[in-house]
């Protein structure tokens, strides 16, 4: 099964053959860009393979070697992907690491993970690393990208990327066999070979270094290019964290095998801007950058004029009713067709043009369960938006959603050369080309993850429809049981909660107790847009969400939801009792959501112990206080009286003929 | 032990010890009355090449007048201005702004309908050579010059980090990053001295820091000199290489900031002792 004939390869198994098979294949063609003083800079295949063989010379004259740990810590840049390939070209490992995780984070990564050198974006990181030395014994060159404020500080073991690119042209000038020998060098590398090592961001216990081969990546990146036709036209934007596993398939393994062009935005404010100027074909963004997108067009055609209005809504709801058969290739009435054709022109063109998707050949969404209204919303303007379903243990994909096969709560079949099994506690697992071949320095968890026969557990619960597509449950570790014995999903409850635009996080309390209460975070986007229309005045998130029309708003999104959950036999026993609207946003800084803003259940347990007693007590308010940690470090304290109110539930049945109604 | 963490933790090597600086500006026994007002008296000091200066004092002690006589919107009854070794005579701010002198205000003054990318521009004037002529004529020459000036301005954006409002005209935007537009419009000029007045004031912490950081890198990457007026006395002292403290008009104490942080008089004019 390991290296299908779909996704052969010729002998380009590693990053670095497949960097000089490009650069002879594609080049002329654009491999990178970057915006940089307001203008598009691009660097061809080939131009790209000279920045990279220099850069790697230039490394190995500084001592780098196979085996070598290099972190790469900054923004998308050219520069820092190419330092990933030119590491592997001299047989070491590039840890991409997230650069906006705390210095203590960042410490323990580095640490664990005995870097040796580390490629930077500039001073900031400079200067983070250099805080913690001490847990990083095993560093001892530091390579920085952006020169600025770094001029007076001692050069010993601080090198401008440039000045280490020059160092590897000399090198190459004064001796002209040294490029053939660096290429000789990693010709001689396997695919079996580790190609990067990235850390989960993990929501329970430490960070783990999942190890992922050449072959893992080039396979399944090679796999999915295949399956959504990709070829070297395609263009895409470089701008989710590269030490996340699917910024590395799409930006990086998936640009490499197909040969298409990795776009860098000119910073994390401009992206959007980027996005209309760049006009990706394949798009990738985690639910919450489509939410965005919408919530903002939304917001901005409430303050649009009555004419403009109009035609938003009667075409919207063409859109709503015809666009998605239209994309999956259904019959539709001719009228319809019409109108949907005038409604491009009118409202879906220029709609798709301003999010900077009007190119897009295939979009993915992933990470977390997308609201249907929202999922609908991008397809039904003719946007081929999908779901995946991933891992990084899996270098990405396991199941994806093949075109036509759209449901929206499953998350699709099984990838190219991936197989799929329910294990008997209802857990997800797979096998395929792209399984990790370990976690670094972690037999133990290596072992109890991966089965000796190659299968690994996702830790996560699902079935498999009738129609073969994925649906995934809840975490399998957080799927309990109420007292009653009802089945308690807590992340299902929550995904239905948080599809209303008004509600921004839940958390969802029940297992081993009488009945389902949840903490609920407002949207402060979408409340405060409310609240602007309705005069309401509120100064602070906390003021905003103790607000008794607040809360009368949301008991009826809950309301809604215990109407969905009767609905279904199996969840029925779940419906929320009680809620309570929490007075303070929960935030990556203070520990409650990890830096991949997914909530950290047992941290918020802790922490909120006397709220969620609370809610079991039956009392109707409870006064907190609350420590928070601000910007830029220290400590502060917010107190509040937190409103709690009781739900009726609804009997099982009774919601699926509403629902049919 | 760790080798690395020993030697790369080791401060910044100081430069400025070593080389004697050229004087860039001097001030001799100035004076400024307004009718019977005395605003300055007889002051002297000087500004060194490279350094960054800072005119400190309580309110009404003569600071912005003094920045308004060095950048000519002033001129003094008495006394003499020594600009690069030369004696100044009277001028026109303009005149000073063409000589190398920039400066940013107290309360922001934009145009505030124009965008960041615009003002900025603005800033590049003086530079322009081609006349209205050339001008309404575009193609050729000055098209080819406003895409220099272009360069220079959008090497100013990335700079100061501010290429996501590149297009926001500048009455939108907050008054932190207004701040920073006054900076980059001011430095469009490529002076060689840059008189802040009070470039932190109204800011949050996040904000000042910010802007210490861009004055050191302004002064580090371009070399350019800088005279600040400011009142949070933590950023002045973390900021700058000498301080001269003025008090009712008169000079009080001139030196590096821990020397005049020190001094007696300095101490008493904050305070307040009866006179």
């Amino acid at each position: 099964m390991v290296g299908s004939a779909s996704a052969s390869s010729h002998g380009n198994d590693t990053f670095p053959k497949i960097l000089s098979h490009n650069a002879k294949v594609f080049g002329s063609r654009t491999a990178f860009r970057e915006k940089d003083f307001g203008i598009w800079q691009s660097w061809t295949w080939s131009e790209v393979c000279e920045e990279i063989r220099a850069f790697s010379i230039g490394l190995k004259s500084l001592g780098l070697g196979a085996g070598d740990k290099v972190a790469i810590v900054g923004a998308n840049r050219p520069r820092l992907y190419w330092a990933m390939i030119a590491a592997q070209a001299l047989g070491a490992v590039p840890v991409p690491v997230y650069s906006d995780s705390v210095a203590e984070e960042m410490a323990y990564v580095l640490g664990h993970a005995e870097v040796k050198f580390a490629v930077v974006e500039d001073q900031e990181q400079v200067d983070k690393l250099l805080s913690m030395s001490d847990e990083v014994p095993s560093l001892t060159n530091i390579i920085y990208d952006e020169v600025r404020g770094l001029r007076d500080y001692d050069h010993t073991h601080l090198h401008g990327y440039e000045t280490v690119q020059e160092k590897g042209r000399q090198l190459q000038a004064n001796d002209g066999a040294l490029a053939g020998q660096w290429a000789e060098g990693f010709f001689g590398g396997k695919g079996s070979d580790i190609a990067v090592m990235l850390y989960t961001s993990g929501t329970t216990g430490r960070p783990k270094g999942v190890m992922l081969s050449f072959d893992n990546l080039a396979v399944s990146a090679r796999n999915a290019n295949v399956f959504d036709h990709l070829d070297e036209s395609e263009e895409v934007l470089a701008y989710l964290p590269m030490a996340w596993i699917g910024d590395h398939v799409f930006s990086l393994a998936q640009a490499f095998t197909a040969g298409y062009c990795v776009n860098c935005p000119e910073g994390m404010d401009t992206i959007d801007v980027d996005r209309r100027e760049i006009a990706p074909t394949y798009f990738f963004a985690p639910p919450r950058v489509f939410e965005n997108m919408l919530t903002q067009i939304m917001v901005r055609m409430e303050d649009a004029g009555k004419t403009k209005r109009a035609m938003f809504d009667f075409f919207m709801n063409v859109a709503r009713k015809v666009g998605e058969k239209i994309l999956n290739g259904e019959e539709v009435a001719f009228g319809d067709r019409v109108l949907y054709r005038l409604g491009e022109f009118l409202v879906y063109g220029p709609l798709k043009n301003r999010m900077g998707l009007t190119r897009m050949k295939v979009g993915y969404t992933a990470g977390e369960a997308i609201g249907p209204e929202i999922f609908r919303f991008y397809r039904a303007l003719g946007l081929n938006l999908k779901q995946l379903y991933g891992q990084t243990e899996a270098s990405v994909y396991i199941t994806l959603q093949p075109d036509g096969e759209i449901f929206g709560d499953t998350v699709g079949k099984p990838a190219p050369d991936v197989e799929l099994k329910i294990a008997d506690s209802g857990e997800v697992m797979y096998r395929s080309p792209g399984v990790f071949v370990g976690y670094f320095k972690n037999d133990e968890a290596t072992e109890s993850t991966k089965t000796s026969d190659g299968w690994v557990h996702t830790g996560d619960a699902g079935i498999i429809a009738e129609n073969g597509h994925l649906k995934i449950i809840d975490r399998a570790k957080d799927v309990g049981k109420l007292n009653d014995g009802s089945l308690f999903a807590p992340k299902y409850i929550e995904n239905k909660l948080k599809f209303f635009p008004n509600i921004k996080e839940a958390v969802a309390f029940g297992h081993e107790r009488d009945m389902v209460a949840v903490f609920l975070n407002i949207d402060l986007t979408a409340v405060g847009s409310w609240a602007e229309r309705n005069n309401v005045n509120y100064a602070s998130y906390q003021e905003l969400a103790a607000h008794p029309d607040v809360y009368s708003m949301v008991e009826s999104h809950v309301d809604q939801v215990n109407r969905d959950l009767s609905s279904e036999p199996m969840m029925a026993g779940a419906q929320i009792k009680r809620f309570l609207i929490l007075h303070k946003e929960l935030d990556a800084d203070d520990g409650e959501l990890t830096r991949t803003q997914k909530v950290r259940r047992s941290f918020i347990a802790d922490r909120y112990a006397p709220l969620i007693e609370a809610l079991y007590d039956g009392s109707t308010s409870k006064h907190v206080r609350t420590e928070v940690t601000f910007e830029d470090g220290r400590k502060g304290a917010i107190e509040a009286t937190v409103e709690i109110r009781n739900m009726e539930t609804h009997d099982v049945g009774k919601g699926i003929q509403e629902a049919a109604e | 032990m760790n080798a690395f963490a020993t030697e790369m933790s080791a401060e910044p090597a100081s430069v400025a010890e070593a080389v004697p600086r050229e004087e860039l500006l001097r001030v001799d026994n100035v004076s400024l009355s307004f009718g019977g007002v005395k605003a300055i008296t007889d002051i002297s000091f000087d500004i060194l090449k490279g350094e960054i200066r800072a005119i400190i004092g309580p309110n009404g002690a003569g600071k912005t007048s003094m920045l308004n006589v060095i950048n000519g919107f002033y001129h003094p009854q008495q006394g003499t201005i020594t600009w690069q070794g030369k004696e100044r005579r009277k001028m026109k701010p303009y005149e000073a702004a063409s000589q190398g002198i920039a400066r940013t205000f107290q309360n922001v003054a934009l145009f505030k309908g124009m965008t960041t990318l615009d003002n900025i521009m603005s800033g590049r004037s003086l530079k322009m050579h081609r006349n209205f002529f050339w001008q309404l004529i575009w193609r050729g020459p000055a098209e080819r010059e406003e895409i220099e000036h272009r360069k220079k301005v959008e090497e100013i954006i990335d700079f100061l980090e501010i290429q996501a409002i590149r297009k926001t005209p500048v009455g939108r935007l907050p008054y932190g990053l207004q701040k920073r537009v006054e900076l980059g419009r001011a430095l469009a000029m490529e002076p060689d001295l840059l008189l802040l007045d009070e470039p932190m004031a109204g800011m949050n912490l996040e904000e000042k820091e910010d802007m210490s950081r861009f004055i050191i890198d302004v002064n580090q990457e371009f070399g350019t000199t800088i005279a600040l007026i400011e009142h949070d006395m933590g950023v002045v002292m973390d900021l700058s290489d000498r301080v001269v403290v003025l008090d009712y008009g008169k000079k009080i104490a001139d030196g590096p900031p821990e020397d005049v942080q020190a001094n007696q008089n300095v101490i008493d004019a904050y305070l307040g002792v009866s006179h």
